[in-house]
C-alpha cells in the first residue's frame, strides 16, 4: 500500500466518521463543527484526485463562508430548545436511515455490476488550473454570466426575506 | 489493493446516504439544510472523481457552478429559516404543520 492509497483511506474513514456524527450529534453547533470537518475532509479528497483549485474553493467557500453562514445564523436565533434527533417523530426517526440505507444499497449493487474503462497512470486526468478554468471564458461563458445573475438573484432575495415587516 | 474510481464513487455514495439520512431523520431545520449540504458534496466528490478517470476538466467546472449553487441555496435557506423563526419561534420542522389538513 502506498502512500495515495493510505491517505485515501484515512480520507474517507474520516469523512464517512464525520459525516455520521453530524447526523448523531445532538447539539447543532457540533454538527456545524463536525461538518466543517466533512468538508475539509472532502477537500483532502480532491487533492488526492489532483483537483488542485477545487480543494481549495472548498476550504474557501464551503469551510469558510457557507459554515461562518451557518454559524453566524445559529447564533443569532439563540436557541434555547436544542432539537434532538432521538425525540423526534417515529416516522422520520425509521424512514431517515431506511431511506439512506436503500439508497447505499441501490448504490453498492449498481457499482459491483459496472465495468470502468481501464485507468493508467497517462490516461488520468490531471487538472492544473489551466485545463479547469480556461473552459470557463469559452465553452461554459454563458453559464458562467448566468450564475453571476444568480447569485445577485440570491444577494436581493436574501435582503428581502428578512426584511422587517413594520419597516417598508 | 489500487485506489480506483469505484471507491471514490463508494465514498461519495455513502456521504450521499448520511446526507439523505440526515435531512429525513433529524428535525431541526439547520440540521436539514446542513444534510443538503453533505449532499451536494457527495455529487461534487462524484464529478471530480468522474473529470480524472474520464480525462476530462467538464467534471471540474461542474463543481465550480454547484459550488456557486449551494452558496445560493445555503443563503436563501437560512434566510428563510431566520424568517420562519421570527413568525413562530421555533426551527423544528413538526412545529410548521399549518398547511396540514
Amino acid at each position: 500500500m502506498n502512500a495515495g492509497d493510505a491517505l485515501f483511506l484515512f480520507f474517507s474513514l474520516a469523512l464517512v466518521l464525520s459525516a455520521l456524527m453530524v447526523v448523531l450529534s445532538p447539539n447543532a453547533v457540533v454538527s456545524a463543527l463536525y461538518l466543517v470537518l466533512v468538508f475539509l475532509f472532502t477537500a483532502g479528497l480532491y487533492i488526492l484526485l489532483q483537483a488542485f483549485f477545487l480543494a481549495l474553493l472548498q476550504v474557501l467557500v464551503y469551510a469558510g463562508a457557507i459554515m461562518v453562514l451557518f454559524l453566524f445564523v445559529m447564533m443569532v436565533l439563540d436557541l434555547r430548545k436544542p432539537c434532538r434527533w432521538w425525540d423526534g417523530n417515529l416516522p422520520a426517526l425509521m424512514g431517515g436511515p431506511l431511506v439512506g440505507l436503500a439508497f447505499g444499497a441501490a448504490v453498492w449493487a449498481t457499482l459491483r455490476r459496472t465495468v470502468w474503462p481501464e485507468a493508467t497512470s497517462e490516461t488520468l486526468f490531471r487538472g492544473d488550473l489551466a485545463a479547469v478554468v480556461t473552459p470557463l471564458f469559452s465553452r461554459f461563458l454563458l453559464p458562467v454570466e448566468i450564475i453571476a445573475l444568480l447569485l445577485l438573484v440570491a444577494t436581493i432575495g436574501v435582503v428581502v426575506l428578512t426584511r422587517r415587516e413594520d419597516h417598508p | 489493493m489500487i485506489i480506483g474510481l469505484d471507491h471514490y464513487l463508494a465514498v461519495s455514495a455513502i456521504l450521499f446516504g448520511l446526507g439523505l439520512t440526515c435531512i429525513l431523520m433529524r428535525r431541526d431545520l439547520l440540521l436539514i439544510l446542513m444534510g443538503l449540504e453533505m449532499n451536494l458534496n457527495a455529487a461534487n466528490l462524484a464529478l471530480v472523481a468522474f473529470s480524472r478517470y474520464g480525462r476530462g476538466a467538464d467534471g471540474q467546472v461542474l463543481t465550480l457552478f454547484v459550488i456557486a449553487i449551494a452558496a445560493a441555496e445555503a443563503a436563501v435557506g437560512l434566510a428563510i429559516v431566520v424568517a420562519l423563526f421570527k413568525n413562530r419561534r421555533s426551527v423544528n420542522a413538526d412545529d410548521f404543520r399549518s398547511l396540514k389538513g
